[in-house]
């Protein structure tokens, strides 16, 4: 299946200047989303995840619901969902 | 030949039921007599008897029904001097079928005189009305969300990008009171995005700055002056007294800061955030939605929390969000429409797009799962080795 990933301005120059990236995956969940992200874009993968869990303070949503009150990196992603990753910004 | 003038109206006061202003006192606080002020607006204006209703004679056939819809009511009507309320009752008994209506003789002249309560409504002057009348002919605001808009307190944390033109457009709103919080002056760099400011007020501290640039643009708006900068021992004196706070604010520990003391205050924060082209908006709004903390319980790194060194952003974006923010702090105000609370709106310029997500309360969060009165000062704003913090960002 497909998934857009939508990529914040902090983690742009570390997958290739994307806003925006489309996956193509097996599985169908956030985890298995983020993986196929990290395939692609390596250095990624230690920016969102430690140890295999999202950093904590990095916000993941699947079509607008905060994974966080969901089954965390097992919340399913259907085809053709949306994954935001969201880290706070305090610029003003 | 006709009657004159005079002559109708002495005829039509010796068959309509008078009553004293005493016995109309009496009655007031005790049953459910209905008293009508008949006057023109800008009378009832300058001062009406508190708890009356307001009905012109002009407007009295076709809104007496509105303010009084059973014709078995006592209504007694009050003019200035207890003519025109005369004939007014003589209208809703003879024509409209209303039983029991008396006229107050002497109207609210001789109220006034015998020294009964007057209650004097805030009332937007002439040039009051011109210059909020686009505002007047929208039924969400209209005089009445007006008055609310002059009477708030609202206060701007940073005028900025963000607070630049949050403020501009929440004083020409007309927002009575609006608290600038900067300890900052106004340099070269600030000018590409934050309006509020001009090239020939360089180096000048930018609460009187705004101040400035407010007063030229309304002289309604009293502007009160913070040139400090936020802290654990200031936030509460500060925060305090307002009836929405607005969050542009531009590093982390000041955010949790005002968060906390605002979730202690019960006062709603309009918080927003820019970097680069994207921008964040949401309300939090203390006990009817998330905090802050419930959206990020803790902050990030110093490799990815670039808010302590320069970064760029595009100059329209605080703009963009600045005035979503404004627009949300005049909804909070007069009550219009649905406010930001639980929603997060993401602003991404390049791609030209918005994106909602959902902000859930947290009922684990360590500041608003609990009952306000018991976050001690030592905890507000607590925020984990802020100083190692920035000096690894540099």
């Amino acid at each position: 299946m497909a998934v857009t990933v939508k990529i914040p301005t902090q983690l742009r120059s570390a997958a290739g200047g994307e806003t925006e990236i489309e996956v193509e995956l097996d599985g169908a969940t956030v985890g298995e989303v983020l993986d196929a992200l990290f395939e692609r874009f390596g250095e990624l993968r230690g920016r969102i995840t430690e140890d295999g869990s999202l950093r904590r303070f990095v916000n993941v949503y699947v079509g607008g619901e905060d994974i966080r009150f969901g089954d965390g990196l097992d919340t399913s992603v259907p085809d053709g969902g949306e994954v935001t990753i969201l880290p706070a910004v305090a610029g003003g | 030949m006709s009657p004159s003038g005079p002559e109708v109206i002495r005829q039509i006061r010796a068959s309509v039921d008078e009553v004293d202003p005493a016995d109309v006192r009496a009655e007031l606080s005790a049953n459910g007599t209905v008293l009508v002020d008949v006057r023109e607006e800008q009378e009832w204006n300058v001062g009406h008897i508190p708890g009356a209703q307001h009905v012109p004679r002009g407007y009295l056939e076709s809104r007496i029904e509105a303010a009084v819809p059973d014709r078995d009511t006592h209504v007694v009507l009050y003019c200035a001097s207890g003519q025109r309320s005369a004939l007014a009752a003589h209208t809703l008994t003879e024509l409209l079928g209303y039983r029991h209506v008396r006229s107050m003789n002497g109207g609210i002249t001789l109220w006034k005189d015998r020294g009964y309560d007057v209650e004097v409504p805030h009332a937007l002057s002439a040039e009051q009305r011109e210059r909020y009348s686009r505002h007047l002919l929208i039924p969400e605001i209209g005089a009445e969300g007006q008055q609310k808009l002059l009477d708030a307190k609202v206060l701007l944390l940073g005028a900025g990008g963000l607070g630049s033109p949050t403020a501009l457009y929440l004083a020409a709103a007309g927002v009575g009171t609006i608290g600038i919080v900067d300890n900052d002056v106004v340099d070269l760099s600030n000018l590409q995005r934050q309006v509020i400011h001009n090239t020939p007020r360089i180096g000048t501290p930018k609460v009187d700055s705004a101040e400035e640039a407010i007063h030229e643009l309304n002289p309604d708006v009293k502007v009160v002056k913070y040139p400090v900068r936020l802290d654990a021992s200031n936030v509460m004196e500060i925060l305090e007294g307002n009836d929405v706070i607005v969050d542009g604010l531009d590093n982390f520990p000041t955010r949790y800061l005002i968060n906390d003391a605002s979730v202690r205050l019960g006062t709603p924060v309009v918080s927003a955030s820019i970097l680069g082209f994207d921008g964040q908006l949401s309300v939090f709004a203390p006990g009817d939605g998330p905090c802050y903390r419930c959206l990020y319980p803790v902050p990030p790194p110093a490799e990815l929390a670039p808010s302590c060194g320069a970064n760029g952003v595009l100059g329209v974006l605080p703009g963009t969000m600045g005035l979503l923010q404004a627009t949300e702090v005049v909804k909070l105000i007069v009550g219009a429409g649905e406010p930001l609370i639980g929603r997060l709106l993401l602003y991404e310029a390049l791609g030209a797009t918005f994106t909602e997500l959902k902000v859930r309360r947290d009922p684990a969060c360590p500041i608003c799962s609990r009952d306000p009165k018991e976050i001690s000062d030592e905890e507000t704003g607590v925020f984990p080795d802020y100083e190692a913090f920035c000096a690894a960002a540099g």
